[in-house]
């Protein structure tokens, strides 16, 4: 049975990069801290350094991102490496190949990594016991989203975030507010936050949004969003899906904007420095307003600039171990 | 042909035998336990030395993949399969491909499957035509084919109206309706039990409740049409507990849990194994052993393999695209032996479970060695330990959660109608 993590190698080593379940705190602050001076790169005038020239990235994408993919791409272009798109969804899965035809395919054209993007949680891991299976462990794999499993390169960009501006983990309240339940973002964000050390983390929704036994995942369960947010220093709006605004598990965006929306009064049951986060495409007007999106708190864009930091130190540091 | 299996340890729990003993096959039947019958000459001998003699196993769930399917799984390589387990007797459930549910194939079926080597194969004959939940199907033509019961395989008759006419029509013949228990609205999407797992993998769930909610309409239609039902492959403590309050209440019910529900749990799905992909779904630790109470006590009738060949494209697949199901046939007695191993079940009444009992759901004279009955016997090593591997597995299936486990016993011989059809390999 398939019980070992294969993100770790025998000696503890970060091999992929597939969940933050169980990723150990050390690797984490390593991630943080190797982040940092990636930011100042952008600054540069030539914004790109050596660390993977040579190497070729292939960003699978299974399902359709253009955000995500793009700050990939850029991270992967500032660390010098051969950027190669695939957006398979559209190509050969459609011809019926399958998705480990795929891989086999593109591990023999001498990929390095795999940053991965697909509907169905799990992906990843089936990618990454097959290039083990196949002799071919030398090709990372970043999970770029899975299902509603992991986000963890978008749960790391929020923890450097959240230390950016908060310094200390130990001592915050952070809610997590909207569809936890098809959200890989949540489920990587809470993990992160319990092994970091946030004593207090609440996620906050209606019980159609909220998975079973979420509080199994150590987090304090609120349906009443004021309740949730006060005296929160970290307020984590999630996005909601559009197929999911009227249907079988919520009324209509109106409604839920009115319940679950973050607007300018609810923030103020938070702390006054509590800093807004979202991980984008924002749906102004369902899951937040303009008002408080474009407000003093909120650290969106900064989260932007960060992704491409913490991704270029997680691809750095996966790129270093060939 | 006249057979002695010299030296064994004869059990047969439904004649409540447990003790060395020779045991005489002439003509296909049992002929005699004991003593040789008077003018008894064999014209061959299997020495059991260090070996239990039991009834061949009955699995009342095993899918053989024929019609339809047979690039997953031929009739040749899954009776191989079965006779390599020990298995003697198997009820196929409907869902092939056309479905049970004209005579001419249940004969076509049977016809296939009359070849010495081969276990006997009762067909659950499809409830409603293409198991589509509208038409009855011919079931009075259906059991003059060969059907020994009737049933929707994993798909349920949505409407309930259908429902109860089925069972009122089966009722009127006396056949039993075996039916699973999952309400399809409850289960939609959901690949993994909806809990703890589930929530932290981010796998669509299916909750303890669609089993529940299917249970009550069943149990409730089956009482009111007078029907003998037969709940397959329950999963949940829940479900148990309805089951078991229905029999007090009276009505006539039994059921099987699969040898997956018995020995594991969610936690198994570990990172996202798609062996562990089965229907109904691995369900939590409280569940699970509740069923291995269930079995134990008798709430639960018959331990099942549930087998279900599934190729490897099927397999390697992410977990919620990956097919439901395991191969099983050749797990059935291991599998059985390392549960009363495990809950200390003495393994006389371990052993009714998979041969006395589920003959009984079966309506059958099997799964004994009662003196004149068929001589479906199976010889195993209850010390041996094999590990389990592809190339070991007979069945065209070889994905199983189980695969690299060393699990205990082995089959050393399978007579069916006192033919030889399986020994070990030399």
């Amino acid at each position: 049975m398939n019980h070992d993590n294969p993100q770790l190698n025998k000696n503890g080593e970060l091999q992929h990069l597939l969940t933050l379940d169980g990723l150990p705190r050390e690797i984490i602050m390593s991630i943080l801290d190797n982040a940092a001076p990636f930011t100042e790169v952008a600054e540069r005038e030539v914004k790109k350094v050596p660390l993977l020239r040579g190497k070729s990235v292939f960003n699978l994408f299974f399902e359709n991102s253009t955000r995500t993919r793009t700050t990939f791409e850029i991270a992967a272009k500032r660390l010098s490496a051969d950027v190669i798109n695939l957006n398979i969804n559209t190509s050969s899965t459609a011809k019926g190949e399958t998705l480990l035809d795929t891989v086999d395919n593109l591990a023999a054209m001498q990929a390095d990594m795999f940053v991965v993007r697909h509907a169905s949680s799990g992906a990843p891991y089936l990618i990454a016991q097959h290039l083990r299976n196949i002799g071919a462990d030398h090709i990372r794999v970043v999970n770029a989203g899975d299902g509603r499993h992991a986000h963890p390169t978008q749960g790391l960009l929020d923890m450097y975030t959240i230390r950016h501006y908060k310094k200390d983990f130990t001592g915050l309240t952070c809610a997590i507010v909207g569809d936890v339940l098809h959200s890989r973002v949540a489920r990587s964000q809470i993990h992160a936050l319990k092994t970091l050390g946030v004593p207090d983390i609440r996620v906050v929704g209606p019980k159609t949004l909220l998975p079973t036994g979420v509080e199994h995942m150590g987090v304090r369960v609120f349906h009443d969003m004021r309740e949730g947010l006060r005296g929160a220093d970290v307020v984590m709006m999630l996005r909601l899906q559009n197929e999911r605004m009227n249907g079988a598990l919520l009324p209509s965006p109106q409604e839920y904007f009115k319940y679950y929306g973050l607007t300018p009064d609810k923030l103020e049951l938070a702390k006054p420095n509590a800093i807004v986060m979202h991980p984008g495409p924002m749906n102004r007007g369902v899951e937040i307003d303009s008002a408080v999106a474009d407000g003093g708190q909120a650290v969106i864009l900064p989260q932007v600039t960060f992704g491409i930091a913490v991704r270029m130190a997680v691809m750095s540091m996966l790129g270093a171990g060939n | 042909m006249k057979i002695e299996i010299k030296n064994g340890r004869v059990i047969d729990p439904a004649n409540g035998i447990d003790k060395q003993a020779d045991l005489y096959v002439a003509d296909g039947r049992i002929a005699a336990v004991g003593r040789s019958p008077s003018g008894f000459t064999a014209e061959g001998s299997i020495d059991a030395s260090g070996c239990i003699v039991c009834p061949g196993l009955v699995d009342l769930a095993a899918r053989l993949r024929e019609p339809g399917f047979e690039y997953k799984a031929t009739l040749e390589s899954e009776m191989a399969a079965a006779a390599a387990g020990g298995v003697t007797s198997l009820a196929c459930p409907p869902d092939t491909d056309p479905p049970l549910d004209e005579p001419g194939l249940v004969e076509m079926l049977k016809h296939r499957a009359r070849l010495p080597d081969f276990a006997h194969v009762y067909p659950i004959g499809a409830l409603t035509a293409g198991l589509a939940g509208q038409r009855l199907t011919e079931m009075a033509e259906l059991a003059e084919a060969g059907c020994v019961a009737f049933g929707q395989a994993n798909t349920v008759v949505l409407n309930t109206q259908v429902l109860m006419r089925a069972m009122q029509y089966a009722a009127t013949f006396g056949f039993p309706v075996w039916l699973a228990a999952q309400d399809p609205y409850l289960a939609a999407g959901g690949v993994a039990h909806d809990g703890e797992v589930a929530a932290r993998l981010g796998l669509p769930g299916v909750p303890v409740v669609a089993e529940t909610i299917a249970l009550a309409t069943i149990l409730h239609l089956a009482q009111v049409a007078g029907a003998r039902l037969h709940v397959t492959r329950i999963s949940s403590a829940a479900g148990l507990d309805m089951v078991h309050a229905a029999r007090r209440a009276g009505i006539a019910v039994t059921c099987d849990v699969s040898v997956h529900h018995l020995h594991l749990c969610e936690n198994d799905i570990g990172y996202f194994d798609p062996h562990a992909r089965l229907d109904p779904p691995l369900r939590s630790v409280a569940d699970r052993d509740a069923l291995r109470a269930g079995l134990a006590d008798g709430t639960v009738d018959a331990l099942c393999s549930d087998h279900t060949p599934v190729d490897d494209d099927g397999k390697q697949a992410p977990f919620s695209e990956a097919e439901a199901g395991a191969t099983g046939l050749e797990l059935l007695l291991p599998l059985m032996l390392k549960w009363s191993a495990e809950a200390k079940v003495p393994l006389a009444q371990a052993l009714a479970r998979v041969t006395s009992e589920p003959a009984r759901v079966l309506g059958l004279e099997a799964g004994t060695l009662g003196v004149g009955r068929a001589a479906d016997i199976c010889v195993f090593d209850p010390e041996a330990r094999t590990r389990v591997t592809r190339q070991r597995l007979k069945s065209q299936g070889k994905n199983t959660p189980f695969l690299g486990q060393e699990l205990p016993g082995e089959v050393r011989y399978t007579l069916i109608d006192g033919h030889l059809a399986y020994s070990p390999p030399l």
